[in-house]
């Protein structure tokens, strides 16, 4: 495609922000799980920080956002405060949801986050009427449905790209395609790629290089501008390699080791760290000002959390309904 | 039916009070949206007519037709409710739920509580079931346990067009998820008219008649099939009270209880499957309540428990009849 939108400096630097954020928070959450200082059940987004980082800078707080149990890296791109994520997966009161709904669960409307699911498939139908109430209120918001390779074969998948075509709703579904669904390859699941089934509703559908942050921001603008002109719905199938296990605690025997090898040498933060330096966009001493900067916030969300309330047992009832019941 | 809303006749059925009730609630919140297969009026209205005359009057941006696709329906209605709006999905039909039931149990029942009360999911689910209109097993199941059963959704089921239209008020004022299950084989049945703006509160029961011997605990289509079984049972002298739930989840225990206290005896009426049916939860209740107090065991009458049968002498055997009632509520006397 020509004339594609190139970030400027600034945004390229805030999206490499996000991207090491997301790296610095995985590495984190693995170690003070690894120490013992805190049980969950953790997804590891790790390889996949510039999907959501690449997207989120052309989004606004109002803009919604719904994501999966592996989904720290699209709740933090969003702009979800460190403290509150901490607090939440470490199931304290002073978490996004008062601890209730944990790592795969976490809500925080105020950035437009507004579900994490942990089925998969989930994301979609649930954007859809998201996006429908913006189209309603004609407010311009737009909705972004992440999920995964695995989900593009869930029913939910097919009925949401149905009727976000025939509606002509504001949603960009974001096909985050790490190659795996669990411990199952993407290939051994399906013999078509995930873009090309847009065609199949009549919506445009991009593969992308997921792990470029120019051509992820520029597919995304693409569809955000899309979405925002009322000519509906983008299918996005954003490649990526998962680095890590499915689930924290998972050995992954089952993944190719030259294959995951290659990805973790490719590394899409390292490789964009450079990039920014080389193309004289930021200085060595600019980034690791910003890196230890992150440091010292994960530092502090963590104490924060860890030292927080958990919440009584009267919250069992809470928040079942508007009112308590019985 | 939109355009008799200016001077209501009389009598109303159950599908006229529905439609009343929607359309009266979209009159008055532009939040109040309305989605399902064929619902708006170039597909007729729904395929018994339900929300005839809402998408000519409303719009067709409030009023749509969708795909046959219920997780996709579910879904926007949830996403939606997220952002304010008030939706009524139509499931054509009960068992259809089923395709949906990711979208309703994990996900509309349980975003308010998983969110600690950041987000809720204010929408709700029309649905029709019921046998004896000969669909045989996949068409006329009642599944409200399965709801019931489920933390974070209201179940209701209305007998009359009174309740229906101040049952469907009250539950699109709701700020949670309900599950509204209308029987319909008895949609056309006229009955008492409901005036503009009538509420029926979710959570609570109605007596239908007082008695002393017989509780006698039921909703929906058995309405019909017990309110005979009463005048019945009062010719052979026995005097029973006869509550209509109205609301399965959450079921008004105040009047249950109160009522069996007084009586001493207890039978509930459900069309669904007796086995692990809403019968057995109240009937537990009633058991961890009322122990001493009992001058019988519990009783729970429901449908047989096999698929809905096709053939008519089976059908109609299949749900509790007014026979049935007579018959088990003279046995709890005995
Ligand atoms: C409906 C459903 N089926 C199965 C699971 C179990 N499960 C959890 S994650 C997962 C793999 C999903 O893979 P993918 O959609 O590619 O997402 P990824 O984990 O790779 O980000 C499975 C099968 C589930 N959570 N939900």
């Amino acid at each position: 495609m020509t004339n594609r939108a190139v970030p400027d400096a600034g945004t390229q630097i805030e999206i490499y922000r996000r991207m090491a954020l997301i790296k610095a928070n995985d590495e984190r959450s693995r170690k003070v799980i690894m120490t013992g200082r805190l049980v969950m059940p953790y997804y590891s987004p790790r390889g996949q920080e510039v999907i959501p980082s690449a997207i989120s800078v052309s989004l606004t707080d109002e803009d919604y956002v719904c994501t999966i149990y592996r989904g720290s890296h699209d709740q933090l791109a969003k702009g979800l405060p460190l403290k509150d994520l901490w607090a939440e997966v470490a199931g304290r009161t002073t978490g996004t949801c008062k601890g209730k709904g944990g790592p795969m669960h976490v809500t925080y409307p105020t950035k437009g986050i507004m579900v994490t699911t942990g089925i998969v498939g989930s994301t979609m139908p649930i954007a859809n009427g998201l996006a429908w109430g913006s189209q309603l209120r004609g407010d311009g918001r737009v909705t972004v449905a992440n999920f995964g390779d695995g989900a593009a074969n869930i029913g939910a998948f097919h009925e949401s790209l149905n009727l976000a075509s025939v509606w002509k709703l504001p949603v960009i579904f974001v096909c985050q395609n790490n190659e795996w669904g669990e411990h199952t390859a993407y290939d051994k699941t399906s013999n078509v790629r995930v873009a090309d089934r847009a065609a199949a509703y009549g919506i445009p559908g991009e593969r992308v290089d997921g792990n470029d942050p120019f051509a992820m921001y520029a597919a995304a603008r693409e569809a955000i501008e899309r979405a925002r002109a009322g000519e509906g719905p983008t299918l996005i199938e954003a490649m990526t390699y998962r680095f890590h296990g499915h689930v924290f605690g998972d050995q992954d025997a089952y993944m190719d080791k030259d294959r995951k090898a290659r990805a973790m040498a490719d590394d899409p933060v390292p490789r964009f760290r450079a990039r920014l330096i080389a193309d004289g966009v930021a200085s060595e001493e600019q980034l690791v000002a910003m890196e230890a900067e992150i440091e010292a916030q994960i530092d502090e969300a963590v104490e924060f959390a860890l030292a927080s309330d958990f919440p009584g047992v009267e919250e069992l009832k809470r928040d079942v309904f508007a009112e308590e019941l019985n | 039916m939109a355009t008799q809303t200016a001077a209501k006749p009389a009598k109303a059925n159950i599908l006229q009070a529905i439609n009343a009730a929607i359309a009266d609630a979209m009159e008055a919140d532009d939040n109040v949206v309305v989605l399902g297969e064929d619902v708006a009026d170039p597909e007729e209205g729904g395929v018994c007519g339900v929300t005839k005359g809402l998408s000519s009057r409303f719009g067709d941006a409030r009023v749509r037709s969708t795909p046959i696709s219920e997780q996709a329906i579910v879904g926007a209605a949830i996403g939606a409710s997220l952002v304010g709006f008030k939706p009524v999905a139509e499931i054509m039909l009960m068992n259809f739920t089923t395709v949906a039931m990711d979208m309703i149990v994990n996900h509309a029942a349980k975003l308010r509580f998983m969110s600690g009360g950041q987000t809720h999911v204010p929408i709700v689910i029309r649905t029709m079931t019921g046998t004896g209109f000969a669909s045989g097993g996949q068409h006329c199941d009642y599944l409200e346990a399965w709801f019931a059963h489920t933390a974070g959704i209201k179940v209701v089921a209305p007998s009359s067009p009174r309740d229906a239209y101040g049952l469907m008020r009250s539950a699109i004022d709701d700020p949670d998820p309900v599950l509204f299950i209308e029987n319909l084989p008895t949609y056309w049945t006229p009955a008492e008219a409901p005036e503009k703006d009538h509420r029926v509160p979710i959570g609570k029961a109605k007596l239908l008649s007082e008695g002393s011997d017989i509780t006698i605990i039921a909703y929906a289509r058995m309405i019909q099939e017990a309110l005979p079984a009463v005048a019945q049972l009062a010719e052979a002298g026995i005097s029973a009270e006869l509550i209509d739930l109205r609301t399965i989840a959450p079921w008004d225990r105040d009047t249950v209880l109160a009522s069996v206290a007084r009586t001493g005896r207890a039978m509930i009426v459900h069309e669904a499957v007796t086995p692990f049916g809403v019968g057995a939860e109240i009937g537990s209740v009633l058991n961890e309540e009322l122990f001493g107090k009992l001058k019988a065991p519990v009783k729970r009458l429901g449908g047989a428990f096999c698929a809905v049968p096709f053939s008519k002498p089976l059908e109609t055997a299949f749900a509790p009849q007014t026979a049935d009632i007579v018959a088990a509520a003279k046995a709890l006397m005995a």
